[in-house]
């Protein structure tokens, strides 16, 4: 895009937010400003926290107020001939902009829509609402609009609630709406996080093709630099409030200024594990054998008279080995049966048939008694850490709760063992007797790999630690595992959705689609030359790094 | 659905078979009988009595042929008062009762969702503590001094409406189902606040704002049905007890509803009336919760999908 032609159809000065609470205010913007252009996609990139959402919601009057106040600034908004400041419009100014004018897509496909409503009665409101258009016409433009964003047999579709949709067409129907009225600018707030790389990467086709056609702009707000990169015509990073770097992207990622950007160009994992992958002695036996597994789930009961639904197979006929001192990933979409997989290995879920042997033992025909001295050497972490930890037990319980319980520690000298775990993974000691929620949520996940390594176990099943991580965090975990496994000598299934972690952390991968494994092998290997045609899909959908490209 | 509707008619059989046994072995095991009064009846009259309504078999035999009855739709004669069926009672009482507990009702979902709604949409401020305390003081405040301090207020001082009479006088409906609903209106605006509390922080709520709807819109259209669920979910118990629990409001207003003859009866030990209004009432009870549940499902498109695919 060339200066001179360049119309800023959204200029942002100045602004500043905070958030009054009982304890005090804290500021969630800070003087921030940019602007876009028509035809432009501006990414707005930070982690959690970082006040992105705060800044593009406040523009549209969406967050609450209070205990919401924006202190200062100015969003000078220009359609056609006018020009308007969004922050000092009247509600009933910025509802006539909003949905009509400037269109926003939220993250989560699955609640931004309504449940109790059809979508086709949903995609129609901004219309009738904006443009005075009656039902029959609005139903019309709908249905073509559904099927310019890829919804097959868009007429019946009409008519369908959301829960009838998969994500991915969720949030076709949400660009859907939020284009029916043709807008000028385009807020898409995380639009792919919530879904599976694959559909990401149609998604992010999707938007980028129709804001061409339309010429339209975009602030697309993501945490994923990865993302961003492919999608951006200029980036602006945030972090505590304020926007510490603006550019073109290439700039952004080629020549980061700002140490933060650096920071977190860094931490996003890329590239092989950066230590010696692991070579395995030929004839060694392998920790874990699974053989033949298959876990089924019933769907709901029988009733009186009508036959038991379908059951469904969540893990079919799944075999592999994990051998000492590996880290194995296994990577697969959503619904893949991978954290089924991992917790019918750990017995958490009792697999419906195949066998499990732990150094030989078989692990499937054990009552829960004669498990228990072996859950000891077999320890799984939660993707969530705040969900998987008990709010009302501070971190010393929770890390001397499986020290007490396997007997590896006596009350007396219980103490001085957590202290030495907490050591061991990052945590100040002085905090011992916290609480779950007094942690950030890198510092919840330590406790929980605390956890997991307090009865010096053999097998860790790792059920995607770092996805609810901010990638700077995720990138400090993620060694952390990397030196507990070497310190330990631990073996680990290490699940995940992002392949670009796993391809970091582990030795070697296994791909799992719909229930059975498809493809296995060595990391570096997979990775250079994968065979079976979802593999290389799935590959190929991860967004890529510039300099990579 | 209708799997499901079925399904749930049969498992009320058992439900109604255990609540008819139980009430008529603890009546009988109550002190007195039908025909114990303070003047005492010669022997031989009150033995020709217990002979005429067979209260001379054991109590086993009894209990067989009432079953057997009552699969006729027969709930036997009062034995209180001679020469009616506990059926020509009932047919009596329950219109009134009936009647009233549906402007009750509807008082009390008109009053109460919308107190609910208005306190919803701006919680803790005067908006949503005014309503809400009012709320507490219906829940708090039970019928048998509602009832007449609204006589006292509108009838005696302000001499809108007439103090009692059913159906006499033109307005006389108002103040039984107003001091009838009132616990209820109160309890259904707690329910209507809470629900719309939680579906107005939804995202989809956050959505539909988006889309720069008007906020009365925004409730009214994609709130209110998420929000409405647990009332719906209390509707169906709440007519039910709205028809038991009426017959304090019956006594202080002397309307000829049931509630009068269901406390007598119990007072009287007049058996087979007792055990008609129960069975009536449990009836009535899972009927209206049938009923509820219902429109709960055809509310909720997920629910009705799961129904339809037959996964009841």
């Amino acid at each position: 895009m060339s200066e001179n032609n360049k119309e800023n159809i959204l200029s942002v000065s100045d602004l500043s937010i905070c958030f009054k609470t009982r304890n005090g205010s804290s500021k969630a913007v800070d003087d921030v400003s940019f602007e876009v252009a028509r035809g432009e996609t501006l990414a707005i990139v930070g982690e959690s926290g970082s006040g992105k959402s705060v800044t593009c919601y406040s523009l549209l009057g969406l967050i609450p107020q209070p205990p919401g106040v924006i202190e200062s600034g100015t969003a000078q908004f220009k359609t056609g001939a006018e020009k308007r400041d969004l922050l000092s419009s009247n509600k009933a100014t910025l509802r006539s902009l909003l949905g009509d004018k400037i269109a926003v897509i939220f993250q989560d496909p699955m609640t931004c829509l309504n449940p109790y409503l059809t979508i086709g009665e949903q995609l129609i409101e901004p219309l009738c609402q904006h443009k005075n258009k009656t039902r029959t016409q609005a139903r019309k433009r709908a249905i073509e609009l559904l099927k310019e964003v890829g919804i097959d047999d868009a007429e019946t579709r009409f008519g369908s609630y959301p829960h009838e949709f998969s994500g991915g067409m969720r949030q076709r129907v949400m660009i859907a709406m939020a284009l029916i009225t043709e807008p000028e600018l385009l807020i898409a707030d995380e639009p792919t996080t919530a879904l599976d790389v694959t559909i990401q990467a149609q998604i992010l086709d999707l938007l980028d093709d129709l804001k061409k056609q339309r010429n339209i702009a975009l602030i697309f707000i993501s945490h994923d630099l990865s993302v961003v990169a492919n999608i951006a015509d200029r980036v602006a990073v945030m972090r505590a409030g304020q926007i510490v770097e603006t550019g073109e992207t290439q700039q952004i990622f080629k020549r980061p200024q700002h140490p933060y950007t650096q920071q977190l160009l860094a931490s996003v994992p890329s590239g092989p594990k950066p230590t010696q992958a692991f070579q395995p002695g030929p004839e060694e036996q392998p920790l874990l054998k699974v053989e033949h597994l298959k876990t089924v789930f019933e769907q709901g009961k029988s009733g009186f008279f009508a036959p038991r639904p379908a059951p469904t197979i969540a893990v079919n006929d799944v075999s592999f080995e994990l051998r000492h001192h590996e880290i194995l990933g296994l990577v697969g979409e959503s619904g893949s049966g991978k954290s089924t997989l991992g917790r019918s290995v750990i017995q958490l879920i009792k697999p419906t048939s195949g066998s499990v042997q732990l150094d030989g033992q078989e692990l499937t025909q054990l009552s829960p008694k004669q498990l228990k001295p072996l859950r000891q050497r077999m320890q799984m972490i939660f993707q969530d850490p705040y969900a998987s930890l008990n709010p009302r037990m501070t971190v010393f319980d929770a890390l001397a709760e499986p020290l007490l319980y396997h007997r590896i520690a006596t009350r007396k000298n219980v103490t001085a063992q957590v202290l030495a775990l907490m050591d061991d993974v990052g945590l100040a000691q002085a905090d011992i007797r916290k609480y779950p929620h007094e942690f950030s949520g890198g510092q919840r996940q330590r406790i929980a790999i605390g956890r997991a390594i307090a009865t010096k176990p053999e097998l860790i099943i790792a059920d995607e630690p770092v996805s609810a991580l901010d990638v700077t965090i995720q990138a400090q975990i993620l060694d952390l595992i990397l030196r507990l496994v070497e310190q330990h000598n631990l073996s680990m299934l290490f699940i995940s959705h992002d392949l670009s972690v796993v391809r970091y952390i582990a030795d070697r991968v296994l791909v799992m689609h719909k229930g059975k494994l498809i493809e296995s092998g060595d990391t570096e290997t997979l990775w250079a030359n994968p065979t079976e045609t979802y593999t290389q899909a799935l590959f190929a959908a991860v967004p890529q790094r510039i300099n990579e490209k | 659905m209708l799997r499901f509707i079925l399904m749930r008619l049969l498992q009320a059989i058992p439900v109604l078979l255990v609540v008819i046994t139980v009430t008529f072995f603890l009546v009988r095991l109550a002190p007195g009988g039908p025909f114990s009064a303070e003047k005492a009846v010669p022997a031989e009259v009150l033995k020709a009595l217990e002979a005429r309504y067979h209260l001379d078999q054991p109590v086993i035999n009894q209990y067989l042929s009432y079953l057997g009855d009552l699969a006729h739709g027969d709930f036997g004669p009062s034995f209180k008062y001679p020469g009616r069926s506990v059926n020509e009672m009932i047919a009596a009482g329950l219109p009134a009762t009936a009647e009233l507990g549906l402007y009750a009702m509807c008082f009390a979902l008109l009053i109460g969702a919308s107190a609910g709604i208005i306190a919803a949409l701006k919680p803790n401020t005067a908006q949503d503590y005014i309503p809400m305390s009012t709320a507490m003081l219906g829940i708090c405040m039970p019928s048998f001094l509602l009832g007449p301090l609204l006589m006292l207020v509108f009838g005696v001082w302000l001499e809108w409406v007439p103090v009692s009479g059913w159906g006499d006088i033109p307005g006389d409906k108002i103040l039984p189902a107003l001091t009838l609903a009132s616990g209820y209106t109160a309890y259904i605006a707690r329910l209507s606040r809470g629900g719309m509390l939680e579906v107005m922080s939804q995202d989809y709520i956050r959505t539909a704002r988006a889309k720069g709807l008007p906020e009365w819109k925004v409730v009214l259209k994609h709130g209110l049905r998420g929000g409405m669920i647990p009332v719906i979910a209390f509707i169906g118990p709440a007519f039910a007890g709205l028809l038991s629990g009426s017959f304090v409001v019956e006594t202080i207003f002397q309307i000829p509803g049931l509630g009068r003859f269901y406390v007598q009866a119990a007072f009287n030990r007049d058996y087979t009336m007792i055990m008609g209004t129960t069975v009536l009432f449990a009836t009535l009870i899972i009927l209206f919760n049938l009923l509820a549940d219902i429109v709960a499902v055809w509310l909720n498109p997920r629910l009705r999908d799961l129904y339809r695919s037959g996964g009841a």
